[in-house]
């Protein structure tokens, strides 16, 4: 069977296998070189080697869009994590609404970051306002503004996949532990938590990388501002490729920076998930 | 028995409170959609009576500023054929992937797994430059895109399911004289519904909403999504038309509710899918 399938190689893989070249391993190649290499458009790249990885290093905007992502992650990847499983385990219980509730938090995530951003723009300008303060005024107000939109956007999401674990505990796990005389604060502790690490796993990765990738919403939300202070990672090299001339260079270093810390997240992540199931 | 739905009740109205506090920032929006632009910064929680109200005029003047509708048609046109073609051409190559053993197609599964890691600026300029020496920067170019963006995902999760299938089913297939397209087409495609399903719904819910793809490889003079669209009403030095604004994210938001509240069963069962296997 396999040499039959084998002669189909044109028809099966190659439409994908040219797009894939185009749309991924062509730029990522040119990327990883670009990134040695002084240069404003491709044609005129000149390699000049560790220079724009020196450059960056002496670029103050960089290690502070650094500190702001990781600030910000750390916060909503808690934040998120304690508020979606705290639903979660609350919307298993049986009451009236639990669908509708579930409808309702998920909804958010079906709207882009773009249109989150400017929602909130309204809504948190409008606040500030009483106390005679906009979003743009310092970069404190831009970092809790992104974390509470990253909370109603998020949570719902992470709920979902918190309700599927839950809801995947054997009920006579539960059942024979409260025959046994467990307080709901033991079954919390002993059953449903270590029942659905695998979800915890799969949850804090999620939000980990959204936390360090978010681009559109930072754009909406503040751009930067007040000067740059609320610029987060993605925004950073962004604004590093078409905002400052002479520096495509340094902004594909960056890009490069970057790609390597989230690839460590994602290969941790890994381990992490596979050395599970082995248990399991 | 008492206590215990008098507690139920007291979830009910906690959750309740909640619900409206989440719908809020909506309703805020559709509010602000109806008023002059002035009260809109003045006085954005005050309901749109009396000489705030301006009827329909911030649609109409958002529509006209953004091209609106015209977006809307983009971002339907390239969300749908980006999607049929990644579930198309993605499936096709997983089964063939999965069936042919050899260096060429384990280099490249282990190229779109690695795909997967990689953040968008990491190659953002170079594709942007490379999309526009092949003149991919129309609606129908950025579907090749996005079919080589998305394919990482795609290939592992058709992959991992097609693994799951019996070849006995295909040999009996091709044993009875299928060739490999039709055995492809008419057996196992079939057996890849649901994954295909999860799928779509994974890979629509990011090509609706992308901003910055489309924005770099699009001429966005002549074509622009909603995302575009909306981004485009911050003018020069940060200033924003906020009457337009409004009137254009709640025309943004209304068709994304409406196709949530349809297929709210599939995107939700899609996404613990999707997060389980990713």
């Amino acid at each position: 069977m396999e040499k039959a399938i084998k002669r189909y190689f044109p028809v099966f893989v190659l439409p994908t296998l040219l797009a894939f070249i185009i749309g991924f391993i062509a730029p990522f190649a040119e990327g990883i070189w670009l990134s040695f290499c002084d240069f404003t458009t491709i044609n005129d790249a000149k390699w000049v080697g560790l220079e724009n990885y020196i450059k960056i290093m002496a670029d103050d905007t960089f290690g502070h869009a650094f500190r702001f992502s990781t600030l910000f992650t750390v916060v909503t990847v808690i934040l998120i994590n304690l508020f979606a499983f705290a639903a979660a385990l609350a919307l298993t219980k049986k009451f009236k609404g639990t669908n509708l509730f579930r409808t309702v938090f998920f909804m958010p995530n079906l709207i882009g970051g773009i249109i989150l951003g400017y929602i909130w723009n309204l809504l948190l300008n409008g606040v500030l306002q009483i106390f005679k303060r906009t979003l743009t005024y310092s970069s404190v107000y831009g970092f809790v503004g992104l974390v509470i939109l990253m909370l109603w956007q998020q949570i719902g999401y992470m709920m979902i996949i918190y309700i599927a674990g839950i809801q995947n505990i054997p009920g006579e796990l539960i059942e024979a532990a409260k025959i046994d005389g467990a307080s709901s604060k033991q079954i919390l502790k002993n059953i449903t938590i270590p029942m659905v690490m695998p979800s915890i796993t799969i949850c804090t990765f999620l939000t980990l990388t959204n936390g360090f990738k978010l681009f559109d919403q930072n754009l909406a939300l503040t751009n930067g501002e007040p000067s740059g202070t609320s610029e987060m990672l993605a925004l950073n090299i962004f604004n590093t490729f078409y905002g400052r001339t002479g520096w495509e260079g340094a902004g594909q270093a960056k890009a490069v920076i970057f790609f390597i810390l989230v690839a460590i997240i994602a290969i941790v992540q890994n381990r992490l998930t596979s050395r599970k199931e082995i248990q399991a | 028995m008492k206590t215990k739905s008098k507690k139920n009740l007291k979830f009910t109205i906690i959750f309740g409170i909640l619900s409206v506090a989440w719908l809020y920032p909506i309703y805020l929006v559709v509010i602000n959609s109806f008023k002059k632009k002035a009260y809109i910064s003045k006085a954005p929680f005050s309901l749109p009576f009396g000489k705030m109200y301006i009827g329909l005029e911030n649609y109409v003047s958002g529509i006209a500023k953004t091209g609106f509708l015209q977006a809307f048609g983009w971002t339907l046109f390239i969300t749908v054929c980006s999607v049929a073609v990644i579930i198309l051409c993605t499936s096709m190559c997983a089964w063939y992937l999965g069936r042919v053993h050899n260096k060429v197609t384990k280099t490249i599964y282990y190229l779109c797994l690695f795909s997967m890691i990689v953040p968008f600026q990491m190659v953002m300029f170079p594709l942007s430059k490379i999309a526009n020496q092949l003149r991919l920067n129309t609606p129908w170019g950025l579907i090749i895109i996005y079919l080589g963006f998305g394919a990482g995902l795609s290939i592992f999760m058709f992959s991992g399911f097609i693994k799951s299938i019996p070849l006995e089913i295909e040999e009996a297939a091709m044993i009875d004289g299928c060739s490999p397209l039709q055995t492809f087409f008419l057996v196992v495609f079939p057996i890849l519904k649901p994954t295909a399903i999860t799928i779509a719904i994974l890979e629509t819910m990011w090509i609706w909403n992308d901003y910055l793809l489309p924005y770099l490889i699009l001429d966005i003079k002549k074509f622009k999504t909603i995302s575009i669209a909306v981004q485009y009403l911050r003018g020069g030095y940060g200033s924003i038309d906020m009457g337009a604004m409004m009137g254009v994210l709640v025309l943004a938001i209304v068709p994304i509710i409406l196709f949530y509240l349809f297929c709210q069963k599939y995107i939700i069962e899609g996404v613990v899918a999707g997060a389980v296997k990713g």
